[in-house]
């Protein structure tokens, strides 16, 4: 059973560096701070005679997250030779990416078709993918999994989970 | 002595054979997701919370502090097996455990992790039975103020104790201060950072924040680092279990000193990382000749962090059960629980809930009993799980993360945003922005604020209440030395070694 070949191509081109993520992060972090200090500027976020108005405190919080980003920006714009270092190689995105896209369009795909044949198929998917399993071990964690969990939350806990055109097929809704 | 006979109670109400096998399914399914990846004691406390909506609460604690415990024991197997720590607290279990195991000695090692975590807790649950009356008398005094000061002195422990990275720490708890906000304001009725959107109405539940920040971006990170999991046998019969038991006692020092640093930690919000690190630090600086020895295979260098661990862990329930406050990731997603039970946290909870308390106190003796039995006598068949490639386990994952997050609020919504906080969440800890941080701000951000402004109601807008009543000074000047000390600390060695 071959799973993730380990450390292959282990001097794969890097794909970005430690600076640009830790910038990027803390430019996100800065735009966010400002949403928030904007936002509670409109609702009042002065000190009233009874004490602090709904918008003090996320304004404050707003202000401290800017200038921590600021500084964060700022420090990781100077880390000249460590900065350079490789945050993710081109292999390591790939990986990245072949678990996130699926991950995306499963989660997608739930509010359409249900939970239980989304997961089947992305379990079946991802094994077929990431694995060399036999045909038979895919089909039975495939469907293994999607009908054990049906059981744990539908019958035994009554937690009532998306279903689909599948589910109302088989009348189980 | 009321608080025997009221252990004595709580040792009835948990002994029902119910609650026993709620126990040793707990434990079993702690054990489980403290081995997998990407499952941790407070996503899989987060994840199995609303299964146990219909239970009555006492039942419902005793399963997910179990799991919690059991998940404890579990992040020990994989950190020791395989150099992969489930949990950030058993990052310094791998230090001594992996090399140990490297040499064959995994029995070994496992077994000393295990007593280790046993004792650890063991300690503060003592402490627990013995303090928890006393720490409810004492919360009584507590207003509006005083858990303010709490609460700032959790933060500034916090800030305190992250001192590499200030800057990264201020930011995480600023979003996770931030995401609190959204939604209505208790106080005004306002809506606040709403944008006039539906979804952000209800705001962000911390639940969802879990699952993505520990879950999905765990998965991320081993699919990114290749993680493969193919590991050695755990070969564990009860002999090695008793010899290393009877080496054990040599490190009863080691062992009492993990056990303060264990509690004091869990009590003051500082949780089982750090005190896992600190225990493990002052085992090498105490074994002064042997110091070089350790990191290449000494079974105290897995006792130290272990029972240091576990008494944190551990601790942190007694501030969460009578202040409100959580002492640790896990605490606060039980204390989210408690809230959904309709069982305010505080001290009124020893008084008004008195069976439930005492019957998670009594619940906390069997429950790491029955924990150890188990681990010790099923540690192949766990082991065993790790053999399971990461192709299929990864997904499988993923798939209960997605339900996790669906089953809060029963909306989609939230399980696009779980796949949007891990994807936040692998950049931030690729980056060493802490977590912890993000997840108690936004566990208590909220409350933190509640509390300021009814502070400022009883005191109508005057700052001085927070330092003209006594105790609420006190929680002050500890929360600013708190987070003073350290920097003076670094300052101090700069000194001195620039003086040399």
């Amino acid at each position: 059973m071959s799973d993730l070949p380990q450390n292959a191509e282990a001097d794969s081109p890097a794909a970005t560096t430690y600076r640009t993520v830790e910038l990027a992060v803390a430019a996100l972090a800065f735009a966010f701070g400002a949403i928030v200090i904007a936002d509670s500027w409109r609702i009042g976020a002065r000190w009233a005679e009874d004490g602090p108005q709904a918008g003090y405190f996320p304004f404050y919080i707003g202000l401290l997250v800017c200038a921590a980003s600021a500084w964060t920006f700022w420090s990781a714009w100077r880390s000249r030779p460590r900065g350079d270092d490789t945050f993710v190689t081109h292999r390591q995105l790939r990986q990245i990416l072949s678990l996130l896209v699926p991950a995306v369009l499963y989660v997608i795909a739930i509010r359409y078709v249900g939970i239980y044949a989304a997961s089947c198929v992305f379990v079946a998917y991802f094994m077929a993918r990431h694995g060399a399993h036999r045909l038979w071990t895919t089909a039975l964690v495939a469907l293994g999994l999607p009908l054990a969990l049906f059981l744990m939350f539908e019958i035994w806990f009554k937690t009532p989970l998306p279903k689909g055109p599948l589910e109302a097929l088989l009348g189980l809704h | 002595m009321t608080e025997l006979a009221s252990l004595l109670q709580g040792f009835q109400v948990a002994l029902t054979p119910f609650n026993l096998t709620l126990m040793l399914v707990g434990i079993v399914l702690g054990v489980i997701i403290g081995v997998l990846p990407g499952l941790g004691g407070a996503n899989g406390v987060a994840i199995l919370l609303p299964l146990t909506f219909s239970m009555n609460p006492t039942s419902a604690i005793i399963m997910l502090t179990c799991i919690y415990w059991g998940a404890l024991f579990g992040g020990a197997i994989t950190s020791i097996l395989f150099n992969i720590p489930g949990e950030p607290w058993s990052v310094a279990t791998t230090f001594d455990g992996y090399p140990l195991a490297q040499q064959g000695r995994a029995g070994e090692a496992l077994t000393a992790a295990f007593t280790s975590s046993f004792v650890g807790a063991l300690f503060a649950v003592l402490l627990i039975t013995a303090l928890s009356p006393l720490v409810a008398s004492f919360a009584l005094k507590f207003g509006p103020p005083e858990f303010f000061g709490v609460y700032l002195l959790t933060f500034c422990a916090f800030v305190g104790m992250n001192r590499g990275a200030m800057a990264k720490t201020v930011i995480a708890m600023g979003i996770g201060f931030a995401l609190a906000a959204v939604g209505l304001d208790t106080v005004t009725g306002q809506l606040r950072l709403t944008f006039g959107t539906q979804v952000l109405l209800k705001g962000f539940d911390f639940l969802i924040a879990v699952i993505g920040l520990f879950g999905i971006a765990e998965i991320l990170q081993s699919i990114e680092e290749d993680l493969a999991f193919r590991g050695k046998n755990a070969k564990l019969d009860l002999r090695v279990v008793w010899n290393t038991w009877k080496e054990l006692p040599r490190f009863w020092a080691t062992s009492l000193r993990s056990c303060a640093v264990g509690c004091l930690m869990g009590i003051v919000p500082g949780g089982a990382t750090p005190a896992s690190f600190m225990a493990y630090g002052m085992a090498v600086r105490m074994s002064g000749r042997d110091a070089d020895r350790f990191g290449k295979g000494r079974v105290e260098g897995v006792v130290a962090p272990e029972t240091a661990a576990h008494a944190a862990g551990t601790s942190a329930l007694l501030p969460m059960l009578a202040l409100g406050v959580p002492g640790s990731p896990t605490a606060a997603v039980l204390l989210g629980g408690l809230l959904i039970w309709g069982l305010q946290p505080g001290p009124l909870l020893f008084i008004e809930q008195k069976d439930f308390v005492w019957g998670l106190i009594a619940s906390m003796y069997l429950g790491n009993i029955v924990g150890l039995l188990v681990v010790l006598a099923f540690v192949p068949a766990f082991a065993a799980i790790l053999r399971i490639p990461f192709s299929i386990i990864g997904p499988a994952i993923l798939v209960i993360c997605a339900i996790g997050a669906y089953t809060v609020h029963s909306s989609m919504f939230d399980v696009y945003l779980m796949l949007g906080f891990g994807v936040l969440g692998y950049l931030l800890r690729k980056l060493k922005y802490p977590l912890a941080p993000l997840v108690l701000a936004l566990v208590l951000g909220d409350r933190a604020e509640d509390a300021f402004r009814q502070s400022m109601l009883l005191s109508q807008g005057s700052l001085t209440i927070f330092v003209c009543r006594p105790l609420v000074a006190t929680l002050t000047i500890a929360a600013l030395m708190v987070m003073v000390a350290p920097a003076l600390a670094t300052a101090r060695r700069r000194a001195r070694t620039g003086g040399a």
